[in-house]
């Protein structure tokens, strides 16, 4: 795959140097002395693309990302793993869920520069390269824990955690450690189910 | 979001050097420190935020910082915790219970793996004035532009602690359960060693200014000190649904008995304040009191005698009152 961005050729030039000019405006109205001497840093351009390593599902990607890449649009645009979803792109909504290191983090709030040398985990490297799924991948299939399907990637690097954590032994510590995936088609009673199912499957429930 | 640096430095003189740049209020400055970035990285993708550098303090060297230990007569928890880590931890939950539960009753399970104890109590109001840019009016955002909430939408807003200036509430909860244990603050700065409490500022005539913390001063670690009775503590948090929510109203309290009567009390209040808010008139209404519905309910009357509600607020004088009257009898109730 190629790694480079088509995208943030020219377009992301033009935006660069289009807010640079708002940035350097801002000393130049004078809003205040403490503001203005502020601002000397910005002066120096940052750099447009900086070099990561990112381990991903087991392999090793190097790449070039804007620092205000976060990890979920280096995923999605840079690495053509699209499998977790960008919702509200705010940190509420769990849909871009990953696991870092093996715990559960939101990836839409961090930033691709800030977890080189850190284990990714998607939901593209939950099953077996044989293609067997996960057992709660299964799970929410068996237990029909999805509509539209949007926040299930997320709802299930969430749910895998949530066993992991030891957080399953009653329903509603389940929709306790669950509250950060929303599902807006309200299949949440067939997810608590699902994760049951896969707590037990695993001898984690 | 607009461009910035980003530096991950492992030496924290180099951190705090680079971070230390003039600017009014720590929001105006063009270096921030980036821990978890939960509410960083949120609120420079809202502009609310421009800063043109971000320290990463994450890499910092010296196993200070993301260790919780006992020190001397103390419990150290270092300012790169995650509130999850934090939460987890045998010694926290056995000791300072209200510490745990204000943890465990914030945000998301993925939040609480992101955030580190730290930025929590320096995260910044939800006030939706203060959070999107189209409104001009905002006193923290923009000095001196005006107050949309006095006005506006404001059910969500502070009642304890407010100004002409500003109404917008303080959203922890971790902050409040530092108070209600005496909790001192460790930084890299003239604030080092000073009680928690002190820590963040009421808005007056300058909302911008949050805490006494001077520019670059960098927080490292709380300090909680030891006492038995500590583990007479809860925290309460009353909120729109039942999980992953800011609270409307809550109360970390903590309880010394003398038999059936109370000793000493400490009472934060959140939810409804402008800051961690220690309520020292509900303490003091109940020292040497037996602790029971009639006396709580006095307690609570104190903490919201100077209360300034506005248009759709007023609900929470009384949700706040009943929230800490539960809480006090709740407390009570923990055997030791």
């Amino acid at each position: 795959m190629d790694d480079t961005d088509e995208r943030s050729g020219v377009g992301r030039r033009e935006l660069l140097s289009a807010s640079f000019g708002i940035a350097a405006a801002v000393p130049a109205l004078g809003i205040a002395p403490a503001a203005a001497s502020a601002q000397a840093p910005a002066a120096r351009q940052p750099p447009l693309t900086v070099p990561v390593t990112l381990k991903v599902n087991g392999r090793t990607r190097a790449i070039g990302v804007d620092p205000r890449t976060t990890l979920l649009d280096a995923l999605r645009e840079q690495l053509g793993l699209a499998g977790s979803k960008k919702g509200c792109d705010q940190g509420q909504c769990g849909a871009c869920t990953v696991h870092l290191d093996g715990e559960r983090v939101l990836s839409c709030l961090t930033l691709a520069v800030a977890v080189e040398g850190q284990e990714v985990t998607t939901i593209e490297g939950l099953a077996k390269p044989d293609g067997t799924l996960h057992p709660m991948q299964q799970a929410f299939i068996d237990n029909d824990a999805f509509q539209c399907g949007y926040c299930t990637p997320g709802q299930i690097m969430s749910a895998v955690a949530c066993v992991r954590e030891g957080r399953t032994r009653s329903d509603g510590e389940i929709r306790e450690f669950m509250s950060g995936n929303l599902c807006r088609c309200a299949a949440y009673p067939n997810i608590v189910a699902a994760v049951k199912q896969a707590a037990s499957a695993t001898g984690r429930g | 979001m607009r461009p910035f640096t980003y530096s991950r430095p492992t030496d924290w003189r180099a951190a705090t050097k680079a971070a230390t740049v003039p600017a009014e209020a720590h929001i105006q400055s063009p270096v921030q420190y980036l821990g978890g970035g939960t509410t960083l990285l949120d609120l420079m993708k809202l502009d609310v935020m421009q800063p043109t550098a971000l320290v990463d303090i994450r890499g910092l060297e010296g196993r200070q910082w993301s260790r919780i230990a006992e020190q001397g007569d103390a419990v150290w928890l270092g300012a790169l915790v995650t509130m999850a880590d934090a939460a987890a931890d045998p010694l926290v939950a056995r000791d300072y219970p209200v510490v745990a539960q204000s943890l465990l009753l914030a945000a998301s399970a993925q939040l609480r793996n992101m955030a580190r104890l730290g930025g929590n109590v320096l995260q910044r109001t939800r006030c939706n004035y203060f959070r999107d840019i189209r409104y001009t009016q905002c006193n923290k955002r923009v000095p001196g532009s005006g107050c949309a909430a006095l006005d506006g939408h404001n059910r969500a807003h502070a009642v304890l602690g407010t100004s002409e200036a500003c109404i917008a509430m303080y959203p922890g909860d971790f902050a409040q359960a530092l108070i209600a244990i005496d909790a001192r603050v460790a930084t890299t700065g003239p604030f080092n060693g000073k009680p928690f409490a002190m820590l963040h500022r009421a808005p007056g005539a300058t909302p911008q200014v949050e805490t006494g913390l001077a520019p670059g001063e960098m927080i490292t670690g709380f300090l909680l000190p030891k006492a038995r009775w500590f583990r007479r503590s809860r925290y309460v948090k009353v909120r729109d649904r039942e999980s992953y929510e800011f609270a409307l109203a809550s109360a970390a309290v903590a309880l010394d008995m003398d038999g059936t009567n109370v000793r000493e009390a400490r009472i934060a209040l959140g939810g409804v304040a402008t800051q961690p808010w220690r309520a020292r008139a509900a303490e003091a209404a109940l020292v040497g009191q037996p602790l029971d519905e009639a006396t709580a309910t006095r307690a609570a009357d104190a903490a919201f005698a100077d209360a300034r509600p506005h248009e759709h607020n007023r609900f929470k004088v009384p949700l706040g009152k009943a929230t800490l009257v539960r809480a006090l009898l709740e407390t009570k109730e923990i055997a030791l």
